[in-house]
């Protein structure tokens, strides 16, 4: 199939523009981004400089990709990184804009790519359980209850996209932190630090510069790993707990 | 030259404990003198990173990605193993040692994979200690699965994201290290090439991904954990950045380059689907404990609708040829006989280059057996991810799939303490050849990089420190000084090639005759084709390449080039390895050397040793170090599946 694509153009010394490419004889069963190495592989061939976007594993796993597809954060397949949703899920002869996450927090790099390090910040600033190598008693030591295991492995699955913060009109990122703050809160491993830990992860996160959260719910709509809100409101009670014995 | 493992004598129970009490310790006032270089935070630099912190190291810490979460250990589903027996099904550290030592069909070092099979208890316990939510069951304690053929079950697992979870796990200790400033870490930074001060590693010379910097950074010791080389293959399931290039540039520089033709492949992958296709993913090997492999036992029928063919015009194949194991057998024997009848015209699946190498595998007796309920709770994510990959429904028609390089059992030459022949110069996971041997079994790489990383060098880099003492040394010392200039040069020179193709050209080229000559099968003819085309195909790069941008800023293609310029050379490393070793062990395979059934048949006699390749100039056959392997705790025997 061929489509034509407006994307995103922008080097860190200038303000960015879309351009026009088009994709030719794209298979059904490309990827999307097998579709733009093919739009790039053409361009470097020309001596042209190739889009730039985050990408790694491939596999929806790493979460290094992400870009928004005609104002859809990982485009129009629910549950889906964009690097696992394939040009059968297009028609010939679309037309798709492709322009990179806005968030303040996040600034351009270039054309596609983002700076997410804000996360990184925020896990340095308390998304851990203070456990030096060798301190560990035995596995079996603590049992943890499987229902409570589940949940914490299901806030654990979020891969740290920023899909949830560009879909936010706020820029918000409350549901990548409150998914690392309910993770470690829900395990006993991490009850010690349990309210230090929520209290420090926010602070950082607002003085990054994430917006605050008024409800939208467009973030679990994006999130490829199904995150669900609920961690939130859960955070949030941690947070007015924190507040109370303050710390 | 004869090497030496210094693997320590003595009762191989007690030998780890004596070493580390016969071993220089560092007191902690003098740790924070010493400065370390780790490049890699996967689950081996992450964990070694944080370990070496706590202990009042100062560290510095590279990645290529924009997070240390990122790595490609992230992408492992199955789990990892463990001996703490708690299904009490008569596991034990020994029993761990030996299937692992079995497994890599004798071509380890006995005393190393004992150590991993002792450490590997304290990983289950650091893990869970960090939060890492492994699989548990309704009593709250954790749950085990038997794993890649064994007969206990000693697998470790967070559903279908093992890596990812232990990842965050290193990743979480390593942002706590960062945040006390004890570790400073660099993001999108990738090594170029290493500084050697009066024979030992002491630096590494890297290029900042976004500015293009060029920059020298000095410490006491270094370390690689810069995972494997399974992109030399073009399609593999690694991430698109993986590379060789830090150890290949540390080889140029003098440490030796062991058994680089030990790959794995794995026989479960999504086959390819076309010609432009960039990455092969992984299916779990435990989807053949239901699934039954096939292909159409005629030609005329690979084109019909799988199910449109009659049961007895299906050829069972790993059934019929391995009636004890059946579609249970090895990953190395399933990827050998899917290739032979794809070979033969049986493959299924689309048309690519004139070829289709696909085969199926299919549910549907497990499904009227078990009911379509009992298959999805097992699967249903594996199914979930094969019919968003495939737009095909798994459940109604068979999976098809395909054998694809997933792990290289190769790596730096490192001794005992996990350092190379170049002093300084410690290698970790997968970037070592360490305790794999020639096969790697299922869910032991994730054990050996957090072994390595946790509980292994953090002791033995002291032993390094303390004896040598390190003088400092300037950024802009002349040994610095010279090796960023070699790095300038040598991007100048793809810079200024400007020919007409793309650098993913080359790669594809350089990919299918691995794949062709150097993959799951081999023989020595095909070896020595491989030895001519690939200097030809280096050079139409070198003429021919095409990279556009920038030196100096974020340039994607100068960043692809840079890999596939070391994958060029590495590759003929790899083919002179796998054509010397006249012998089949693990997942080398030569023709030449098989056993009536069919089997990989090994020589011990003459190859009982660790091949490890001395640089020699490029295009010049390196030169081969022995390091002569024994086996005195593991009887050593032929493997039989029949
Ligand atoms: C799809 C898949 C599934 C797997 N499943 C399992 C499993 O179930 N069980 C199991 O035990 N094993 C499994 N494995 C194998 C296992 O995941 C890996 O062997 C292991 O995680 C490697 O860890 P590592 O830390 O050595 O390397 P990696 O995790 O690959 O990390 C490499 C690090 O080095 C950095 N790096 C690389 N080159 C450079 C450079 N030049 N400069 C700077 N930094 C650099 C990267 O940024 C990264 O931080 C799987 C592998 C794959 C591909
Ligand atoms: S919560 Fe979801 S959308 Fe947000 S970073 Fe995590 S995986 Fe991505
Ligand atoms: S590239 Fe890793 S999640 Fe998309």
């Amino acid at each position: 199939m061929n489509l034509t694509l407006k994307v995103w153009r922008q080097s860190t010394d200038s303000d960015g523009r879309f351009e026009t490419y088009t994709a030719e004889n794209v298979s059904a069963e490309a990827s999307f981004l097998e579709m733009l190495d093919v739009v790039n592989d053409k361009l470097e061939g020309q001596g042209e400089e190739p889009i730039v976007f985050d990408h790694d594993c491939r596999e929806g796993i790493c979460g290094s990709c992400g870009f928004l597809v005609d104002g859809v954060a990982h485009g129009p397949e629910t549950g889906t990184t964009i690097c696992q949703t394939h040009m059968r899920k297009f028609n010939d002869g679309d037309s798709l804009t492709i322009e990179p996450w806005r968030a303040s927090a996040f600034p351009v790099i270039k054309d596609l790519m983002v700076d997410r390090t804000a996360f990184d910040r925020i896990i340095e600033s308390g998304g851990y359980v203070s456990v030096r190598t060798g301190a560990a008693p035995d596995a079996h030591t603590m049992p943890v209850n499987k229902h409570d295991a589940d949940d914490a492995f299901n806030a654990a699955t979020c891969i740290g996209c920023g899909a949830c913060v560009a879909a936010c009109p706020n820029a918000a990122a409350m549901l990548f932190t409150s998914a690392k703050v309910s993770h470690l809160g829900m395990l006993p491993q991490g009850q010690v630090e349990r309210y230090e830990r929520v209290s420090n992860m926010v602070d950082t996160m607002e003085e990054a510069g994430f917006g605050a959260c008024s409800n939208h719910g467009e973030c679990e709509a994006v999130c490829p790993k199904g995150v669900s809100l609920n961690y939130i409101a859960r955070m949030n009670r941690d947070l007015a707990v924190a507040k109370l014995k303050g710390v | 030259m004869i090497l030496d493992g210094k693997a320590p004598t003595g009762d191989i129970e007690e030998a780890w404990d004596k070493h580390r009490f016969s071993i220089k310790v560092v007191n902690p006032s003098n740790k924070r003198k010493f400065k370390v270089i780790v490049v890699g935070t996967g689950l081996a630099g992450a964990s070694a990173a944080a370990s070496m912190a706590e202990m009042g190291y100062q560290v510095q810490t590279f990645c290529y990605q924009d997070s240390p979460r990122r790595a490609h250990s992230i992408a492992a589903q199955g789990g990892i193993n463990a001996a703490k027996n708690y299904q009490n099904d008569g596991d034990s550290i020994f029993r761990l040692f030996y299937d692992t030592v079995k497994g890599g069909d004798f071509r380890s070092r006995e005393r190393n994979v004992y150590r991993l099979a002792q450490v590997s208890n304290s990983i289950i316990d650091q893990a869970v200690a960090q939060g890492v939510p492994f699989a548990r069951e309704y009593s709250g304690l954790l749950g085990n699965r038997s794993f890649g053929g064994a007969q206990v079950s000693r697998t470790f697992y967070a559903a279908g994201q093992t890596g990812q979870q232990l990842l965050l796990g290193a990743y979480q200790a390593l942002a706590r290290q960062i945040g006390l400033k004890n570790v400073v870490h660099h993001n999108r930074t990738e090594m170029q090439d290493l500084i050697l001060v009066d024979g030992q590693a002491r630096g590494i010379v890297t290029r900042n991904l976004i500015t293009g910097q060029i920059e020298s950074h000095m410490a006491d010791a270094v370390v690689l954990a810069t995972g494997g080389y399974g992109n030399v293959y073009y399609l593999s399931t690694n991430a698109m950045g993986c590379n060789v290039t830090a150890g290949f540039q540390a080889y140029k520089r003098g440490a030796y380059f062991a058994n680089p033709c030990y790959v794995q492949i794995h026989p479960t992958c999504i086959p390819v689907h076309g010609e432009f296709q960039s990455k092969l993913t992984l299916m779990s090997e435990s989807l053949r404990n239901d699934g039954r492999v096939w292909v159409p036992r005629n030609k005329e029928d690979v084109e019909k609708p799988a199910r449109d063919i009659a049961e007895a015009d299906r050829y069972y194949y790993l059934e019929e040829r391995y009636p004890a194991f059946g579609n249970l057998v090895p990953r190395d024997v399933a990827a050998r006989n899917s290739k032979y009848v794809c070979d033969e015209g049986l493959g299924v699946g689309h048309k690519v280059n004139g070829e289709r190498r696909a085969v199926y595998l299919d549910f549907a007796e497990a499904i009227k057996r078990d009911g379509e309920d009992a298959i999805r709770e097992k699967y249903g994510n594996l199914f979930h991810m094969y019919s968003k990959i495939t737009g095909e429904n798994p459940y109604k028609v068979p999976m098809r799939i395909y054998p694809a390089v997933h792990y290289t059992m190769g790596g730096l030459w490192v001794d005992y303490n996990l350092m190379s022949n170049v002093p300084g110069l410690h290698v970790i996971g997968e970037a070592n050849f360490s305790d794999h041997g020639a096969n790697r079994l299922g869910a032991s790489a994730l054990m050996q990089g957090l072994a390595d990383g946790y509980f292994v060098l953090p002791y033995t880099i002291g032993n390094f420190l303390w004896s040598e003492r390190p003088k400092p040394l300037t950024n802009d010392c002349a040994e610095a000084q010279q090796a960023v200039a070699d790095v300038k040069g040598r991007i100048n020179t793809l810079m200024d090639i400007k020919g007409g193709k793309p650098v993913d050209y080359f790669h594809r080229q350089l990919g299918k005759v691995m794949y062709d000559k150097v993959g799951i099968s081999r023989s020595g003819a095909g070896l020595k084709e491989a030895l001519e085309q690939i200097p030809a195909i280096r050079e139409e790069f070198w003429k021919n390449v095409s990279v556009p941008g920038k030196a100096n800023s974020l340039n994607p293609a100068l960043e692809k080039a840079g890999r596939v310029a070391d994958f060029l050379e590495f590759a003929e490393v790899l083919a002179h390895d796998a054509h010397d070793r006249d012998e089949s062990a693990g997942g080398h395979f030569r023709e030449e050397h098989q056993t009536e059934e069919g089997e990989a048949k090994r020589n011990d006699e003459d190859f009982s040793y660790v091949a490890a390749w001395g640089y020699q100039g490029v295009g010049v056959k390196p030169e081969l170090h022995k390091e002569p392997l024994s086996f005195d705790y593991v009887k050593l025997s032929q493997r039989s599946y029949k």
